[in-house]
């Protein structure tokens, strides 16, 4: 009890941990459509280049998220135009925009005086959240949330089937690009724990590692933030005690908690599939 | 004269330099069942976009009960089944998931179903004899049910015009008479059915008429006639039915 007391009697941890729950179940359940979309490469490329545009917003003092959709939209945009009109394949396209634009937004840092330190933004501040961060990622967070649930079921529709999502009257592009403005909004919700570098972990772990789970998406929908906290929660835990990254630490702890359930899941895990072959070829024998 | 179900008028289409569909001229009746054949890269894939619109034609144009498609589908009236090769079969959802979609169109913001949604979902499902599987994750059903799954999304969608996309590829014999039977009894209720199909065999017993495409409408009659060797190698360039 004590070992896990001890850290809430500061104030810092206290804001870290809130911070980080609060992201966890975000990016989760905005993980769980990613994933089955194949979207995955997408979310990196999103949540490495807003970052010129949360750093352009702190220039000129406007929120974070606005220049961080900004930069989202200008991202797909250009990913789009890259590959719709040369040779080049999507997947080059992405790699291409989104790490210019993440290097744009490093040379801006470098050539930004700040008080507070910038090069926070990519490798993420958990322990130095101050109240008016937690603030934001609160409001943020409770409207990505709020969004997500209230259009689920759209969303699961145009993940599985776009062409009926049009046939009976919905905007594929519409509710695409919904999902790109709620995956620019996350990342900055997240780039507070984990930084822009490993915001893409948090968009990708917890819906992977449920999607081993379970054949049910609703299901999906619980299980990954579920997932997300505890493993975030036992990141930050795990840091405080060995003195080590906090941001890295929760990803880590989310990427051994996959491995594990890819290799033990009872019936998508490595190990039970093995077994439950051997057991065909065995009952296969005896007949 | 009616008004036709659908009417596409000289529609052509291109994708970049690709010329998919060269003024192409089809119209079909209501409650009659039509059988599209023509070969991969024939236009069928397309023409399907330009009826529900979401492929727009470089020139022409297409009505559905006289009126631009955007109309039948705000009132959730096309219903779709798509090929295999277009479904992820591992997304997880069940079978009773996939069918309650074709009740979205009919619901509110956030699409929670009411219990006349569910009841049109369970009717439907009856209807295509999955009530048993209702619960099953949608990959875990043969390739049979799995079309049917489909044909039950568009049932309880109500929808009155249905396309379908290779119906019968991967689909063992009796799930294909039930598939025909099934379709029949949708197009005597008044439902308008356009089928993409490279099983020929099937046309007679399941088709009131068949279109042969090739870019354009080659041929718009009986199934017997468009069936005929002759007619066929136009289209394909050889003599399928006898082949292999």
């Amino acid at each position: 009890m004590e070992f896990l007391l001890e850290p809430l009697s500061y104030d810092f941890m206290v804001r870290a941990l809130a911070t980080t729950a609060i992201a966890a179940v975000v990016c989760a359940v905005l993980s769980c459509w990613l994933v089955l979309i194949g979207w995955s490469l997408m979310g990196d490329a999103v949540s490495h280049a807003v970052l010129p545009g949360v750093v352009l917003a702190y220039i000129v003092g406007a929120p974070f998220a606005l220049g961080a959709l900004v930069f989202a939209l200008i991202a797909v945009t250009l990913i789009g135009v890259v590959r719709n009109t040369s040779r080049v394949k999507e997947d080059a396209a992405i790699g291409i925009v989104f790490t210019s634009l993440f290097a744009l937004g490093l040379v801006l840092i470098s050539v930004t005086p700040s008080q507070t330190d910038l090069n926070h933004i990519i490798f993420g501040n958990l322990l130095g959240v101050s109240v008016p961060d937690l603030i934001q990622v609160v409001v943020l967070g409770v409207v990505a949330f709020a969004i997500l649930i209230l259009k689920r079921r759209d969303l699961t529709l145009y993940a599985f089937d776009p062409t009926h999502a049009h046939a009976i009257g919905l905007s594929p592009k519409r509710l695409g690009a919904l999902l790109l403005g709620l995956l620019a909004l996350t990342s900055v919700v997240a780039l507070q724990t984990v930084g822009v570098v490993l915001v893409v972990a948090m968009l990708i772990i917890p819906g992977a590692t449920a999607y081993l789970l379970t054949d049910r998406f609703s299901r999906m929908m619980v299980i990954a933030p579920v997932i997300s906290v505890v493993c975030s929660v036992a990141g930050i835990y795990l840091s405080y005690y060995l003195d080590t990254a906090s941001g890295a630490m929760v990803v880590l702890t989310q990427g051994v908690v996959f491995g594990a359930v890819y290799l033990f899941s009872p019936r998508q895990g490595l190990i039970g599939t093995r077994l439950a072959k051997a057991r065909r070829k065995r009952a296969v024998a005896t007949v | 004269m009616s008004t036709p179900a659908i009417a596409v008028e000289n529609v052509t289409v291109h994708y970049g330099e690709v010329l998919a569909l060269d003024s192409a001229s089809l119209s079909l009746e209501h409650s009659r069942i039509c059988g599209l054949v023509g070969m991969n890269g024939s236009g069928k894939s397309t023409l399907f976009k330009v009826i529900m619109g979401m492929v727009k034609p470089d020139s022409g144009r297409v009505l559905i009960n006289g009126e631009p498609p955007v109309k039948m589908r705000k009132d959730a009236g096309i219903g779709y089944v798509p090929q295999s090769e277009d479904v992820d079969w591992a997304f997880p959802l069940s079978v009773r998931d996939v069918v309650m979609m074709g009740r979205y169109g009919h619901l509110g913001l956030t699409r929670r179903p009411r219990k006349a949604d569910r009841d049109a979902v369970e009717h439907a499902l009856e209807r295509v004899e999955l009530s048993e599987y209702a619960d099953r994750q949608i990959g875990q059903l043969s390739g049979g049910q799995k079309k049917r799954a489909f044909v039950a999304r568009g049932i309880a969608q109500g929808a009155t015009m249905m396309l379908l996309d290779e119906p019968f590829a991967g689909v063992d014999k009796r799930s294909e008479a039930t598939i025909t039977r099934l379709l029949r009894e949708l197009a005597e209720d008044g439902a308008t059915i356009l089928i993409s199909t490279h099983d020929l065999h099937a046309l007679p017993q399941l088709c009131d008429e068949a279109v042969l495409l090739m870019r354009k409408v080659l041929m718009h009659g009986s199934p017997d006639t468009v069936l005929q060797p002759e007619n066929l190698a136009m289209a394909f360039g050889l003599d399928v039915m006898n082949r292999g």
